[in-house]
């Protein structure tokens, strides 16, 4: 099985390290991954966003036009890659400061309001995991969430591991928004 | 009465009867390529001296220019990196890195020093890398046939300033051997010359001094040789050497520029 | 772990004894990443931010000179400041290792993927009859595996060696298999090893020189041939290339580096739609894998070549396929990477049912 997702926002929503502890999840289940991001100085503050691969067999292109799942986290984002998801894919993206909504039919979408819910968990650093939270929710993939908590501890520096708790409350914050 | 008369040859070639010696490190079996009267083999030689002197032939290695002293490998008996123009310093600096029990020199002259050069020269002393940057400065161009450097002086007659080096067209002579003291790297910056046996004899205690320097890793040590280029100044030797004195050695003058050993 | 970190990793496992470089994007990380895992105070790698490009390839070519493992990166426009540099070391017959992470030019141009160094990479670069032993990896694991394989190729035939990435496989994270940490020879085995290297006249040796000048014209020549016939001695031993499914096909794509597996992506979707495609990937770009290309063309209906420039490694496949089938590029330029689909359209337009010229 092969799991092809983008996930693209601002800079600054944390999109690239959700991606980097997705692909070490992914790799502490033992998975093939690649992990594409754009760089430059858009990832000051333009928009920024990363590809992810998951895989049982060796991934080929790291680059990709069509994706399982695409997850949008500002209205441009949403409009360029929207019409991307594959027939049968899945569209995740945040609510707020959306007013064009996508209008396809031959996918999942599930606006998501991930900003009210890192509010709720009273720290705004958590957010890029609640989306986390629902886009494992939403994968076909189910990864198991020993191994997320062993991609988080990978990706974050030590001096951040005593957050880890908090980013599974986070995640599994994510989870609970599209039931 | 002529001593031959009374006295053997081999009576005469002993060491107690030696005044001067060809230095052992100067290699006899090639042909040196420079011009009569030119000051690169005086400082050749005293290099050659200085090394042997040191006991550090097996593990000194010389960076030659493009320039004149090009072939300085074929001359002198140790180790050489022919570098391209300009980076002799940073071709030594990763020779020292890389062999922290090495010796190492670069051999530059105006060109490399302080024109193409000037960014690896200034970087490598103020990185303090642990070699002896010996500058011989002529200004002029010698082995391109005689042309402008920036050391040349105002008024100076070249093959790019044939009426003169002017101040509008050309700038000002680049004193790069001022700067040295100013960078923290530099442990011993110095201006010398060669033209009378006293000078060439101050130089090498200066050469001397400097290698002691890079043997006990105190920094960079800069010795500056103003020097003839009676080819390419279209003077004798002798007439080269009283302009040198004449005209060079004011915008150049001769003396330490710093020497931190003293202060300590 | 990112290609550019891989590469930092690499390099010091491989028990290189310095790298010398200067920050440019898209490779920083490769110095970023030695500053921080300070090698000085394991295997004793020098490691130096130098003051310019120009400065760090004439430390390499003082490293390489002493017979130490030297190695440098930079991308596309500090690799053109490095020519000089690499002429004077392939001239020197000195073993160093140059990783071009690329991006698009010309001039400034774009901190974004290309290829368009393909030419300056493998026709020589800078001044002079010579070549480097090109490597071009298209995962993050090739860019740890030809750092070794680029030192080693580097020392076998005393030639420099250059890594051609691109900012994809610079940037990327994928899973990654480090080798083991290798000690570094230890000065004595650099002596054994290079006997011509400039290091000192320990024991009272012959004085070593290295040069590359040489005034009289007719050993000039010589030198110049000696270095012609380790050419041909390289293309005839060290062609490396990877083909997929090139048996059963009906086209080719070639391409190399990143590329190569957006193509392979598009060889997937072309299969669906009952399109046979093969892949030839060459990996040494220099030495081109010219009959490998010619073999795997044999009976194919066309060529797409495939690259992140307007059309540079496509003379490298016709000359090895000549006129024997039609052979057409697609690139995208400026930094922009083609998805699989394009590839695809590309492959269909250009090549299986190509428009008729009106």
């Amino acid at each position: 099985m092969i799991t092809e997702i983008i996930i693209a926002g601002f800079g600054g929503q944390g999109v690239l390290s959700m991606g980097k502890i997705l692909a070490y999840s992914g790799l502490m289940d033992d998975k093939e991954v690649t992990w594409m991001p754009s760089y430059g100085p858009e990832q000051r503050g333009g928009t920024a966003n990363v590809t992810v691969i998951l895989s049982d067999e060796r991934i080929s292109s790291p680059v990709l036009d069509k994706y399982d799942i695409v997850v949008a986290l500002n209205q441009q984002s949403l409009d360029k890659f929207a019409p991307k998801v594959k027939p049968g894919g899945v569209l995740i993206y945040d609510n707020n400061g959306i007013h064009t909504r996508p209008d396809r039919t031959d996918i999942k979408i599930y606006p998501i309001d991930a900003m009210g819910a890192t509010l709720e968990l009273g720290n705004s650093k958590a957010y890029n995991m609640v989306v986390m939270g629902t886009l494992l929710e939403a994968m076909e993939y189910k990864l198991p969430m020993e191994n997320v908590v062993k991609g988080l501890k990978k990706s974050l520096p030590e001096r951040h591991h005593h957050l880890i708790p908090l980013n599974e409350q986070a995640i599994e914050k994510g989870r609970t928004l599209i039931h | 009465m002529n001593l031959c008369d009374t006295m053997e040859l081999e009576e005469i070639i002993r060491e107690e009867n030696k005044v001067y010696a060809v230095p052992e490190l100067l290699d006899q079996s090639v042909h040196m390529h420079y011009c009569p009267g030119c000051s690169h083999g005086v400082v050749h030689k005293l290099i050659s001296e200085v090394i042997a002197e040191l006991g550090i032939t097996d593990h000194t290695v010389g960076v030659s220019p493009v320039g004149c002293a090009v072939f300085a490998y074929n001359y002198i008996d140790v180790d050489w990196v022919e570098a391209a123009h300009g980076r002799a310093p940073a071709v030594a600096t990763a020779l020292n890195r890389l062999w922290p029990e090495n010796v190492v020199f670069t051999y530059q002259g105006d060109g490399d020093m302080s024109a193409i050069g000037t960014a690896e020269s200034i970087h490598a002393a103020n990185r303090g890398e642990n070699i002896v940057m010996v500058f011989v400065n002529n200004a002029i161009y010698g082995m391109t046939g005689g042309q402008m450097a920036p050391t040349t002086l105002i008024g100076q007659k070249t093959a790019t300033t044939p009426y003169g080096r002017r101040v509008d067209l050309n700038g000002h002579p680049l004193e790069i051997t001022n700067l040295m003291p100013l960078l923290d790297g530099t442990c011993y910056v110095t201006r010398q010359s060669v033209h009378t046996p006293a000078a060439a004899r101050k130089t090498k205690a200066c050469l001397k001094k400097a290698f002691e320097n890079a043997i006990a890793k105190r920094g960079t040590s800069v010795v500056e040789v103003v020097a003839t280029c009676n080819s390419g100044w279209k003077m004798s030797p002798e007439k080269a050497n009283e302009w040198m004195a004449e005209h060079m050695f004011k915008v150049y003058p001769l003396g330490d520029l710093k020497d931190t050993t003293k202060e300590q | 772990m990112k290609g550019n970190e891989a590469i930092a990793h690499a390099v010091i496992r491989y028990g290189a004894d310095g790298y010398f470089g200067y920050p440019i994007t898209p490779q920083s990380e490769v110095l970023e990443t030695l500053e921080e895992l300070m090698p000085w105070e394991t295997t004793g790698m020098v490691v130096l931010q130098a003051e310019s490009e120009v400065a760090a390839i004439n430390m390499v070519y003082g490293g390489a000179a002493s017979g130490k493992a030297v190695m440098t990166s930079s991308s596309s426009p500090g690799i053109s400041l490095k020519q000089e540099g690499i002429s004077y070391i392939a001239a020197s017959e000195l073993p160093a290792l140059i990783l071009n992470v690329s991006r698009g030019g010309p001039g400034l141009g774009t901190i974004q993927p290309s290829q368009a160094d393909y030419f300056q990479a493998t026709k020589g670069g800078g001044h002079g009859d010579y070549h480097l032993i090109v490597l071009a990896p298209s995962t993050v694991q090739e860019m740890v595996d030809f750092v070794g394989l680029g030192f080693d190729l580097a020392f076998k035939h005393r030639t420099p060696a250059m890594i051609l990435a691109d900012g994809v496989v610079g940037q990327m994270m994928e899973k990654v298999v480090l080798p083991e940490q290798k000690p570094r020879r230890t000065d004595e085995e650099v002596r054994k090893q290079c006997p011509w290297a400039c290091n000192g006249r320990i024991g009272g040796r012959k004085r070593n020189i290295i040069s590359s000048l040489e005034l009289e014209s007719s050993r000039m020549e010589v030198i110049n041939e000696r270095l012609q016939a380790r050419y041909a001695e390289i293309e005839r031993t060290e062609t490396r290339w990877e083909e997929i499914g090139t048996k059963d096909a009906d086209y080719l794509i070639v391409a190399f580096g990143s590329i190569a597996r957006i193509a392979t992506k598009a060889k997937e979707l072309a299969a669906e739609k009952g399109i046979k495609v093969g892949i030839v990937r060459p990996i040494t770009l220099w030495p081109f894998p010219t009959e490998a290309v010619a073999k795997a063309a044999e009976g194919k209906k066309g060529i797409l070549v495939v690259e992140l420039n307007a059309g540079q490694m496509i003379q490298d496949v016709r000359l090895a396929v000549h006129d024997k089938m039609p052979v057409e590029h697609f690139g995208r330029l400026g930094g922009i990477i083609p998805s699989p689909e394009e590839v695809l359209n590309a492959l269909e337009n250009k090549i299986v049912n190509p428009k008729s010229e009106a």
